[in-house]
């Protein structure tokens, strides 16, 4: 689909996240900063997860795990009475970086369906590990006193100021990914999921590089995770079942694969028929799963496809 | 005499009971355009992919201007000078044909842990690619999705990858594989025009070809040399006419 | 001495069901190249239809029965509306397309018998235990499975090891596009396997309702487990399968038993009452790291891979 209607969209979506607080303050229905403060949240973790598996063709189905280790940084550093935020954002930073080294190191020598397992195995792992751990909750999960404290320069009780937050966060990452798959590593990523073969016998060392994309794309979610705990005050094992990363993968798909705007209309798509739906009927699941399986089997360029063409479309054949 | 540019010692390669590489010992000359030929099943592409590091031989060695590179991987050799080229076109699909070349301009040009600057127009990625898609004749294509190109446009193609890694050696694996008459005669152009500058180990079965461009031939049957020489020699040879081309003489 | 026995029992009949999973997943994968995240549906519905049918008529044999038949049933209508497309798609497609289809499945199972698990009784005939050694008891319901299980690992080995249809599914397993271009009819050919797998796994899934809770979901867990055993034992291996499934039941059984106070003489006991379970539940996914680590395509990878 043509760029620049792909950046029309991009922004028209933006700048509707940007006014969110001030209309559904005027309206009176404040939920609504909750519900996008956790569609931007979730736009990240499927941002990063687009950035291995749409444009560098890892399916990795372990990508929820890092969600659940930024988001036990700051639930296990705030039980310990550490409230700071430069703290949280660190630890969570660094824990999810460390891990997806770790995993990635072991999951990248192999490839197609073992690597699909190897990541699902880990991060089940990782799932069974939060859920043993009686001290934070295990199953239960663990209730966080206090959002991240960054000193007073910002409040992120407050749920307009935490909105802000998250969104400057999601803009950092939709300009940083921007530049990455742009990038001399953007296009090598590229390059791999296109022809693995061919990128060795034109003497890339293909590993190290999938390795670097790999940690990028787990810290880029341990992050979102961090933030997924400031706004929900609350982590529990669930958050890193496998079904949660093949969630994500889904936004990432109904979205649009291989771009960067596509995982947040995904997410954001996803994340308001879980709520909107229910109340149609309580077997909503019933819907949406047919629903994925007809995108899969007919439309892979997902709903900002739909939207760039359908901007086409009307504005006229002045091709 | 100059050292062989690649020589390699009683290379083996076993498939269970079949033995596809058979103690085969060649010594590639720096600057010669050295054909293997052989009838199918003769074990050429397993060669080529020993060669490039693609199948671990099970007995022998490869040494590679004078080193051992037996046990180095696919990129290590790539990046040592050997470049491969296979037999069924492999390209980068959804990349543009500049975009392709640029990529193997990238593979020679230094790590690629860069995450900030614009690849597509960098000019030390972009000119470069230009200038090789002028000499495989592409340049006007330059801007179209690979996948768009006719058959002999993505062989063409496919050498321009090859040779944007600036190669010592080159393994071309049939080049000219289900090309048209006036398409292979371009890619014999090509390959004239690319001797000297670059050792090449080229496998084909058009022979008007290989008798055309090569120093050197060498016949391979069952996996096992059955003759090394000048072109004319070969053709000669009563080893080689009733193994390969038959014994009509 | 004899705790440890029964837990070697108890790890045996979770590996032969786990085979009974891992053996249809194996063939689906090793020949139609299909990642089937749906595989723990059908599992799934074996399990309700058989304790639905067992509570409406007392019959566990026809509760078996009208299991597998279900299981067929959706089986089939399964693979021709959905997975014929999905062949020559990639396997991310596969995922995420079979990934709906668990959605949808648990869902319409809540919708069908609720949202409460189903509660399934061991059939008299069978209740009870047994006396294998003097003083060991063991239920026989359990040694049941066994014995099934048993038999149709040794019923898969006759079949795919020795008649013609068998040989045509190994040969597809070892090169699905050389037994296209002989001529056989390659669409019957992943219709019959497919629906063997879906047999096997209703099989797994009737015989698991008195063991397990039958509820929404109960699938996915023992998917995951029987994508590990696959992986372990090597894609489209049914020899591959059994092996790994039994070597997983068992380490894991073991584990679960004997880690924590094995754990406890290294350590305090409140950690090893943290550490073990952990360590115990994470044992198997350590094991298929460590296998994938040393030997990639799995212990007994079918020729040709």
């Amino acid at each position: 689909m043509p760029r620049s209607r792909r950046v029309v969209v991009t922004l028209v979506a933006l700048a509707a996240l940007l006014a969110v607080p001030a209309l559904s303050l005027t309206a009176g229905q404040p939920f609504y900063i909750d519900l996008f403060t956790r569609i931007m949240v979730f736009a990240i973790a499927a941002l990063s997860l687009d950035l291995i598996l749409g444009y560098g063709g890892m399916v990795s189905f372990g990508h929820a795990a890092y969600l659940g280790i930024g988001a036990y940084a700051v639930g296990m550093l705030s039980f310990h009475g550490i409230g700071n935020g430069f703290v949280h954002f660190g630890v969570a930073i660094l824990a999810s970086a460390l891990t997806a080294l770790v995993i990635g190191f072991i999951s990248l020598r192999t490839s197609g369906v073992h690597f699909i397992m190897i990541t699902l195995a880990f991060a089940q792992m990782l799932y069974f590990l939060a859920e043993s751990l009686n001290l934070y909750g295990g199953d239960d999960g663990l209730n966080i006193a206090r959002a991240s404290s960054f000193g007073g320069s910002i409040d992120l009780g407050d749920p307009v100021e935490r909105y802000y937050f998250v969104f400057l966060w999601l803009l950092a990452f939709l300009y940083l990914g921007h530049r990455l798959v742009h990038s001399r590593f953007g296009l090598l990523l590229q390059g791999v999921k296109s022809n693995e073969r061919r990128m060795a016998a034109i003497g890339f060392p293909t590993l190290r590089y999938k390795l670097a994309g790999f940690v990028i794309a787990g810290t880029v979610c341990g992050v979102a995770g961090a933030l997924y705990a400031n706004a929900l005050l609350f982590v529990s094992p669930s958050i890193m079942h496998w079904t949660r990363s093949g969630e994500i993968m889904m936004m990432v798909i109904l979205g649009g694969m291989a771009t960067l705007t596509g995982p947040v209309l995904g997410a954001a798509l996803y994340l308001i028929l879980e709520s909107v739906l229910p109340r149609a009927t309580e077997h909503w699941q019933a819907i949406l799963g047919p629903i994925l399986v007809l995108v899969v089997l007919f439309s892979k360029s997902g709903l900002l496809g739909l939207l760039a063409d359908g901007v086409k479309r009307r504005s006229g054949a002045r091709a | 005499m100059p050292e062989a540019l690649l020589e390699t010692e009683r290379l083996v390669k076993r498939y269970g009971g079949l033995v596809a590489t058979n103690a085969v010992s060649l010594a590639i000359e720096t600057g010669e355009l050295h054909a293997v030929i052989g009838p199918n099943g003769a074990g050429k592409t397993t060669l080529i992919a020993e060669l490039a590091g693609e199948i671990a031989p099970d007995a022998g060695s490869i040494r590679f201007a004078g080193a051992d590179i037996t046990a180095r991987s696919v990129a290590e050799r790539a990046a040592l000078g050997i470049a491969r080229s296979f037999q069924i076109t492999s390209i980068f699909r959804e990349f543009s044909v500049l975009d392709n070349v640029a990529l193997a301009v990238q593979a020679r040009a230094g790590h690629s842990f860069r995450f900030w600057r614009p690849a597509r127009s960098d000019p030390r990625l972009r000119d470069p690619a230009r200038a090789i898609l002028a000499e495989v004749g592409l340049e006007a294509r330059a801007g179209l999705p690979a996948a768009s190109l006719s058959h002999g446009e993505k062989r063409a193609l496919e050498i321009a990858i090859v040779l944007a890694t600036r190669p010592r050696l080159l393994l071309l694996d049939e080049p000219m594989a289900g090309m048209g008459p006036q398409d292979s005669a371009g890619m014999v152009r090509l390959l004239a025009g690319l001797k000297r500058r670059v050792t090449i180990v080229l496998v084909e079965h058009d022979m008007d070809a290989v008798f055309a461009l090569a120093d050197r031939v060498t016949v391979l049957v069952y996996g096992r040399v059955i003759a090394t020489g000048a072109p004319a020699a070969i053709r000669e040879d009563v080893e080689v006419r009733r193994a390969y081309l038959g014994e009509e003489g | 001495m004899i705790n440890a026995l029964e837990q070697v029992l108890n790890g045996t009949q979770f590996g032969v069901m786990l085979f009974l999973m891992a053996a249809g997943l194996t063939l689906v994968f090793g020949i139609m190249n299909l990642i089937n995240l749906a595989h723990g549906a059908l599992y799934m519905i074996g399990a309700y239809v058989a304790a639905w049918t067992f509570g409406a008529t007392g019959s566990f044999l026809l509760a078996l029965v009208a299991a597998i038949a279900a299981a067929l049933l959706l089986g089939v209508a399964i693979e021709v509306i959905v997975f014929r497309r999905l062949y020559a798609r990639d396997h991310l497609d596969q995922v995420l397309a079979t990934f709906g289809l668990i959605l949808f499945f648990d869902e319409m199972v809540r919708v069908i018998w609720g949202a409460t698990a189903l509660y399934m009784s061991v059939p008299a005939f069978l209740s009870g235990r047994v006396e294998l050694l003097p003083g060991v008891p063991y239920p026989t319901y359990r040694l049941a499975i066994i014995a099934v299980g048993l038999l149709v690992a040794l019923l898969l080995y006759l079949v795919i090891g020795k008649t013609r249809i068998g040989m045509l599914i190994r040969a597809g397993a070892s090169n699905r596009v050389m037994v296209g271009a002989l001529g056989v009819n390659v669409v019957l050919l992943y219709t019959l396997v497919f629906a063997l797998g879906a047999a096997l796994a209703a099989l797994a899934g009737a015989m698991a309702g008195p063991i397990f809770t039958v509820e929404a979901g109960m699938g996915e867990n023992v998917l995951i487990l029987a994508f590990v055993v696959i992986v372990i034992g090597g894609i489209g291996s049914i020899r591959g399968a059994f092996v790994a499934a039994l070597l997983v039941g068992i380490v894991d059984a073991v584990g679960r038993a004997f880690l924590r106070p094995l754990l406890a003489l290294l350590m305090s006991h409140a950690a090893a009452d943290a550490a073990g379970p952990a360590l115990a539940s994470m044992l198997i996914y350590i094991l298929m790291a460590a296998v994938l680590f040393v030997r990639p395509q799995g212990l007994f990878p079918p020729r040709g891979r």
